[in-house]
């Protein structure tokens, strides 16, 4: 799906923000990714266009960026940090409990992230990019949990505040 | 006597915990005083008398001279570019994080300030794309920062005009790169480039740039207050004034410290962060980042002083973060989930990078999962002299940034201090992790 | 070694060495002021110029750097690190390919050091190689391999699983990706982006899942594709024509001129069991820089169609049968007296001979207008521009675009027609600097790349340009465009370079000749005349042209000296194509020769051609295959084809250039110019020509342009020889200079593949110099000939008629060549052909909304001639009132339109539905 009317303006102003419009992909991207829940081929060619360039350069740099989900994914992003600091601190087995726990669940994409800087609060994860620090196996599933009950309202799939 | 956090770029968030961020507080603090200030300065004076004279030396993790790196735009070419580094991705650095997220206006000061002595017009702040609440904040203090005049048309009355644009990453560790960075802001792949040219001559869009990181920016607007010359009065030798350590993994009291620069490793992580928890010993530590080669516990009296740690230690302390691992830590796990990091986040612009990550990290996984070979450390070591000649400190490097050097950090690491360990292990053929691993 | 605040020149001069070439990036390397440096490289001094690359220095003086990313003809990227040397004074490791060179600079490319990150980059890059080489058509001539071999390590250490890649997996239909086998240089992503400007391809991912992708949808279509699978220094990409067919070791080779287009890129053919099977671009500086279109590196295939005709036939009972070659040659000539004695040489015509070689040509015309006696004689189709302009305007060169003031494209799309040299009027606008000014009625493959573009409807290309011409020639005021035009020029010195074509069909030939004659009114104006058709120039130069003689001379004024060389000439100026398929239409026209030419397809007005053809006397085809034009032929005799024969070739510039032979023809086909040599013996005049270099010889001894240019010149000369050599004489570089360190077809492969091998530079300087004096004073004076004549100037004074005016309603046809059309050489290529496009009518997003139709919609398209259905869409690079169609694209249909006796065709469009 292409832009909506709406972020199709704001996506116009976000290439005039740029000395050159090539610049404006990343945020581009994002925004297409927020409405629509992934990063579609429809969206990069239409990023294309507005940027002045090819779709396959495009896909080029979008495929560099590991925010950019290039297939449908969950509803709710949980993003488990493994790095260091939360592996010497449990991270590792929220990871592959959460993982467990929604395998089935379509609205849920769990992944396995590198470091999330929020080391002072090891282990970490995100959920559509919120922190949440100090957590077990069993406090993330409850938040994960909250989330899916509308208990919390989660950010967009690439974290803007709906 | 006890040693206490100097707190100078951390001020205001540790006292107003409850809106740091906003621009009411900001203001209430004596916010945008010194561009106040500075708007009537000449651009030169900021340079050399402020920033130059105060010793400032960038807090991304190269520790190079700010006043320095300024002075190497060329002269007479514009437009000129600030691009500010808050892709904070180095493994247990959460120091922008904090910066961006609760004193953003800080950063927002540093960066007009800036632009103002560089005699840019657009600034660019790069933010890592997983900070949303940082960029929310960011993005937020932008729009105040306009509405008050402080960034836009004729600033504060001044002439000097300014725009700010906050830039989202999209998660890529090596956008943190300086020259990564600005491909990235091109619109690229964030591929580091050749040097030369070097971004003071050909930066963004080929035009004259200077690219600083977001605490180097936050201590600017200290810098005209205190004063050039008094802010190089803290911190010891060559290493000026006040940095923001993080301080991680097994210890009581993990967080931001603000110290003076100087003090030791044992003060920062002992005193400050309470030292190992649950009355363990520490195994070793890692001194500034997943970059940096490791320490141990013998080395813990030693300043925070960048110079010394990379001429005695023969590490450095990077990105200011500091991982504390205690005595149940298995040292190539560690070494294995930092390779893990590196092959992932590699660009793969250079061989030796993108090969010799991608191959640390299945030997060191094997060697962590108890399927070593007696042969592996050697291996390694010989290989990866492809991506570090010599394998001696200072690292050289055979790729365009970095990274190359910092994925054999942990390698060499165990090499020097876990040697008989780590070749146990391999000849055991029965090494455990300490810890689960799910992932691989 | 490098100064930070070293800042580069804003202005990038011609002629720039390659660090100062933008990248994607667009950042130049740092250099010193110009001038030259010395610097020593294992242990031995050499010079350079400042700014040049340590591996290409290095190169230059015998040193041999490994690497893979670097390409001399691409901005450095360092991805590699192959190419890692020791240089004094810096710290670690230095990339060759990105440093440029210092004076006092101290390089190790052996020492300890140096092998071992040589070594230690090749076991990396070799971790998760495949190693399929046995199965891999790189096998054999591969740089991995060679590199490893040279530089590499033993054996491998890696015991783990490598890199996993679904392949192959196609990305055009020419190109297959292997993903396993990549080593991720970026040749190939460079080239489409930097040097091609279609970046279909791209890196995706990263780390060591670095992949090269194209986009879901959107192949690889550029025309230059096959470009990337020469230079990539793996198997990564293949070519699907070329895939499996031959062993590297099998092959043989021959260096020759590629003649699908004008601009005759180098090549070096290759064959394996008498069978064509590769064309690999040969780096020449003046001419094509090592790269080649799609088009004409597969257009082999067409020499072993299925379809050649591969003995001669004579209409017996109404059908074409096989016979004799003496038969059929009797049967020829026996047509031809018939006709010269019953209705005198007039009545007799040739056409075409622009697919043929000069010799083909000079033949073709001697025995023409030498021995049949009749000036009817064109190698154009009434698409081109007449010879009298061609031939005489100011030229330039292309190697003169890098340097020009400005550069003028007036009507083609190059892009389409003369692919090659797009990429070099891309480089010189977009790298080089050089302003670049487009005349055209559409936007088109340049225009991105122009500084400024001017539109004008069809029929007005000729005011358009005077007014260009005024504004340039400093006459401003009157018309913004020419003055935007004008202002580019301001505080550039030279030449003004025009490159000009049709770009219009369906507009009179006047239009090009007004536009050509208005611009050359500037004194500082040269010309490239582009069409398309391979050996046009040659043909014309060599006298397949109304009114002219061999070597640019017009029958007036070479009466004396042909009729002293030949016997005798035409008394009087003949018909053009035009003029010939009106005569023959209206039956004056008794015996035809076509000589590979196919006017059923090809001319734009396809009535006059069809009446003509259906109404001519006795047709001789002189041809390799049976067209629409030559089924008709009363008797056909079979040529051999490009590949099949050696020669010389003319290209738009005026280079002359060999085409060599590399396989011998399935059956008994001969060379044009021997079928000409045949007739003439039967109609009583003995050529005595035996081999092609008797006749180069006497090409350079008797026409004027080509003093000088014989067979020795031919074979010794790199970069063949500009007509008339006099002028060029300082272009002339004879023998291999630089002996190529390396015969990898993935590095740019040098000139002189099968020059004369020298033994040392010293003597071919010597030879070369000896060679120069001997051919500026070798004008052959044979005793008691008349003194040579001038070469033929165009002064101009031609002009058009303006058009008529456009009522509300109509279209104004558009009609241009596309590079993979209908001719021959995409229809009997298995791998060309399937390329070709439907026909689509491209109107402006206006006029579709004018019209009232949707984009795929079917419309009924009428003009003045004829009328046609087909399928139209929007296309926002046509401008409103016209209407474009690809010329000769199987099903357009587009010459049922065009009427060759009127200036513009305006085109009724109504919808269908």
């Amino acid at each position: 799906m292409a832009f909506s009317d709406v972020n199709l303006t704001r996506a116009r102003d976000i290439v005039a923000r740029y000395p050159r419009p090539k610049s404006a992909i990343l945020p581009l991207a994002h925004l297409a990714q927020d409405q629509d829940g992934w990063l579609t081929a429809e969206a990069m060619e239409e990023i294309a266009v507005l940027t002045g360039v090819t779709p396959a350069e495009v896909q080029g740099t979008c495929s560099f960026y590991t925010m950019f989900k290039r297939r449908p994914c969950g509803s709710l992003l949980v993003s488990v940090c493994t790095n260091v600091t939360c592996l010497v601190t449990g991270g590792p087995a929220i990871l592959r409990h959460l993982t467990e726990r929604y395998g089935d669940d379509d609205d849920v994409t769990v992944e396995e992230v590198e470091c999330l800087a929020a080391c002072g609060g090891a282990p970490a994860l995100q959920v559509n990019y919120e922190y949440h620090e100090q957590l077990t196996p069993e406090i993330a599933e409850a938040l994960v949990d909250d989330y899916k009950a509308g208990r919390r309202t989660p950010r967009t799939i690439s974290g803007a505040q709906r | 006597m006890a040693v206490t956090e100097t707190r100078i770029v951390t001020n205001r968030l540790r006292e107003f915990t409850e809106d740091s961020w906003t621009i009411d507080r900001y203001l209430a603090t004596g916010g945008y005083d010194m561009l106040r200030q500075a708007l009537t300065m000449q651009p030169v004076q900021i340079q050399d008398e402020q920033v130059k004279a105060s010793g400032l030396r960038g807090r991304g993790g190269a520790g190079f001279g700010t006043g320095q790196k300024w002075s190497f735009l060329p002269k007479g070419i514009y437009p000129r570019y600030l691009a500010v580094n808050g892709d904070e991705g180095e493994p247990s650095t959460f120091k922008d994080h904090m910066l961006i997220e609760r004193d953003p206006h800080q950063i927002i000061e540093g960066v007009v300030i800036s632009a103002f002595a560089i005699e840019a017009h657009i600034a660019f702040i790069y933010v890592r794309g997983e900070f949303a609440l940082g960029i929310e904040r960011l993005e937020q203090a932008v729009a105040d920062a306009y509405a008050k005049g402080f960034i836009g048309k004729n600033i504060l009355g001044s002439g000097f005009d300014l725009e700010v644009v906050v830039h989202r990453g999209a998660g890529a560790y090596i956008a943190g790169d300086e020259t990564g960075l600005l491909s990235s802001l091109e619109g690229e792949r964030a591929m580091p480039r050749i040097k030369p040219p070097f971004p003071a001559v050909q930066g963004l869009y080929a035009k004259p740039t200077v690219v600083n990181n977001v605490e180097t920016m936050s201590t600017v607007p200290h810098i005209l207050r205190m004063g050039g010359e008094e802010y190089a009065k803290l911190g010891v030798g060559r290493s000026t004034g006040t940095r923001i350590f993080s301080v991680s993994g097994h210890v009581a009291r993990p967080g931001n410290y603000e110290v003076e620069l100087g003090i030791t490793f044992r003060q920062l992580i002992d005193e400050l962060a309470g030292g190992v928890r649950g009355g363990k010993q520490m195994k070793f530590f890692i001194p500034g980042g997943a970059s940096a080669p490791w320490l141990m516990p013998e080395h813990l009296d030693a300043p925070l002083d960048m110079d010394y740690v990379g001429s005695e230690l023969k590490t450095m302390l990077g990105s200011g973060a500091i991982m504390v691992f205690d005595e149940d830590t298995n040292p190539a796990l560690i070494a294995w989930r930092l390779l893990k990091f590196f092959a992932h986040e590699s660009c793969g612009k250079c061989t030796p990078c993108r090969e010799g990550s991608m191959w640390l990290e299945k030997v060191l996984f094997r060697i962590s999962h108890g399927l070593g070979r007696p042969q592996d450390l050697d291996m390694m070591l010989s290989f990866g002299s492809t991506i570090v000649p010599g394998l001696n400190a200072p690292f050289s490097q055979t790729t365009i940034c970095a990274m190359g050097p910092s994925t054999m950090s942990a390698v060499v690491s165990l090499d020097r201090f876990f040697r008989e360990e780590i070749l146990e292990m391999c000849n055991a053929g029965a090494a455990r992790p300490t810890i689960p691993v799910t992932s691989a | 070694m490098t100064d930070v605040n070293d800042v580069p020149k804003v202005e990038r001069p011609p002629g720039v060495p390659m660090s100062q070439w933008p990248s994607a990036y667009e950042y130049v390397l740092p250099t010193g002021a110009p001038g030259t440096v010395t610097l020593t490289i294992d242990g031995r001094e050499v010079k350079a110029q400042t700014g040049d690359l340590l591996i290409k220095v290095a190169q230059d003086h015998g040193t041999y750097i490994p690497r893979f990313c670097y390409h001399e003809r691409m901005k450095p990227v360092g991805m590699c690190r192959m190419c890692l040397v020791e240089v004094e004074g810096m710290r670690g490791m230095q990339i060759s390919c990105a440093t440029v060179v210092a004076d006092g600079m101290v390089v190790h490319t052996q020492s300890d050091a140096a092998r071992q990150a040589q070594d230690g980059v090749l076991e990396l890059l070799l971790i998760n190689h495949p190693l399929d080489c046995p199965v891999c058509d790189r096998g054999g001539e591969c740089p991995l391999q060679d590199t490893t071999l040279a530089f590499g390590p033993g054996e491998s250490r890696f015991v783990e699983e490598k890199r996993h890649w679904e392949k192959p997996i196609p990305i055009s239909e020419l190109v297959l990706l292997d993903r396993e086998r990549c080593i991720q240089c970026g040749r190939c992503t460079r080239f489409a982006d930097e040097i091609a400007g279609d970046a279909l391809i791209a890196f995706g991912s990263r780390g060591a899942h670095t992949e090269v992708i194209t986009f879901p949808g959107d192949p690889f279509t550029s025309y230059f594709s096959g470009n990337t699978v020469q230079i990539c220094p793996v198997g990564a990409l293949t070519a699907t024509p070329y895939r499996f067919r031959a062993r590297p070791w099998d092959l043989s080779a021959v260096e020759t001129s590629c003649t699908t287009c004008s601009v005759h890129c180098r090549g070096a053919l290759e064959s394996s069991s008498n069978r064509l099977v590769r064309l690999l671009g040969v780096d020449s500086e003046p001419v094509n820089h090592g790269w080649l279109c799609d088009k004409g590196r597969f257009g082999y295939e067409v020499v072993h169609s299925e379809d050649r005709v591969r003995h001669p036939m004579v209409r017996k009972n109404g059908e074409l049968v096989e016979c004799s070659w003496p038969e059929a040659l009797d049967v020829a000539a026996e047509g031809l007296k018939r006709a010269l004695e019953l209705n005198g040489p007039k009545s007799v015509a040739l056409l075409g001979g622009a697919r043929g070689t000069n010799e083909d040509a000079y033949v073709w015309a001697r025995f023409a207008k030498g021995v049949v006696g009749t000036d009817n004689v064109d190698a154009q189709l009434g698409d081109g521009i007449p010879a009298e302009v061609a031939l005489g305007l100011p030229e330039a060169t292309i190697a003169d675009l890098d340097r020009a003031a400005a550069i003028v494209v007036v009507g083609l799309d190059l892009k389409e027609e003369v692919p090659v040299l797009y990429l070099r009027v891309k480089r010189a606008a977009e790298e080089l600097g050089v302003p670049l000014i487009e005349l055209a009625p559409r936007d088109q493959g340049l225009t991105r790349y122009a500084s400024t573009s001017i539109r004008s409807l069809p029929g007005e290309q000729g005011e358009t340009a005077r007014r260009l011409a005024d504004a340039l020639g400093g006459a401003r005021g009157t018309d913004a465009g020419a003055d935007a035009a004008a202002a580019l020029l301001e505080g550039r010195a030279g030449d003004i370079v025009v490159v000009l074509g049709r770009g219009d069909l369906a507009e009179s030939a006047a239009s090009t000749v007004r536009a050509a004659t208005e611009l050359a009114r500037l004194p500082q104006a040269r010309f490239i005349v582009a069409l398309r058709r391979g050996n046009v120039r040659g043909a014309m130069d060599l006298g397949l042209a109304p009114g002219f003689l061999p070597g640019r001379v017009t029958l007036d004024a070479g009466r004396e000296w042909f009729g002293h060389a030949w016997g005798s000439v035409p008394a009087t100026v003949g018909l053009d194509a035009e003029g010939i398929l009106r005569a023959a239409e209206q039956g004056r026209i008794h015996a035809l020769m076509l000589l590979g030419t196919d006017p059923h397809d090809d001319c734009p007005d396809h009535a006059l051609a069809e009446g003509a053809l259906n109404a001519a006397g006795f047709t001789i085809a002189i041809d390799a295959f049976v067209t629409d034009s030559t089924k008709r032929a009363d008797v056909f005799l079979p040529v051999t084809m490009w590949g099949e024969k050696a020669g010389s070739v003319t290209n738009l510039e005026g280079r002359v250039q060999r085409v060599g032979q590399k396989v011998s023809p399935d059956g008994t086909a001969m060379p044009d110019w021997r079928i000409a040599a045949e007739l003439a013996l039967r109609l009583g005049v003995d050529f005595d020509l035996e081999q092609p270099e008797e006749v180069q010889d006497e090409i350079a001894r008797v026409a004027p342009a080509y003093t000088g240019i014989d067979s020795t010149l031919l074979r010794r000369a790199r970069d063949g020889a500009v007509a008339p050599v006099a002028d060029h004489r300082d272009e002339l570089v004879l023998g291999p200079v630089s002996i190529p360190l390396t015969d990898a077809r993935w590095e740019p492969i040098r000139p002189g593949l099968d020059a004369v091998e020298l033994e040392d530079a010293k003597t071919a300087n010597d030879e070369a110099d000896a060679l120069r004096a001997d051919r500026l004073t070798s004008v052959a004076q044979s005793a008691g000939a008349p003194p040579a004549p001038a070469l033929h100037r165009f002064t101009g004074g031609v002009t058009d008629t303006a058009p008529p005016a456009r009522d509300a309603y109509a279209l104004r046809l558009v009609t241009g060549r596309t590079l993979y059309d209908g001719g021959i050489t995409v229809a009997a290529s298995d791998s060309l052909s399937e390329l070709v496009a439907d026909p689509v009518l491209l109107i402006s997003p206006q006029d579709r909304d004018r019209i009232g139709v949707e984009d795929g919609a079917e419309v009924r398209v009428t003009s003045a001639r004829g009328s046609l259905t087909l399928a139209v869409r929007a296309d926002a690079a046509i401008g409103t009132g016209t209407a474009y169609l690809p010329f000769n694209l199987p099903g357009s249909g587009v010459s049922d339109l065009v009427d060759l006796s009127t200036a513009v065709t305006d085109l009724r469009v109504e919808s269908l539905s």
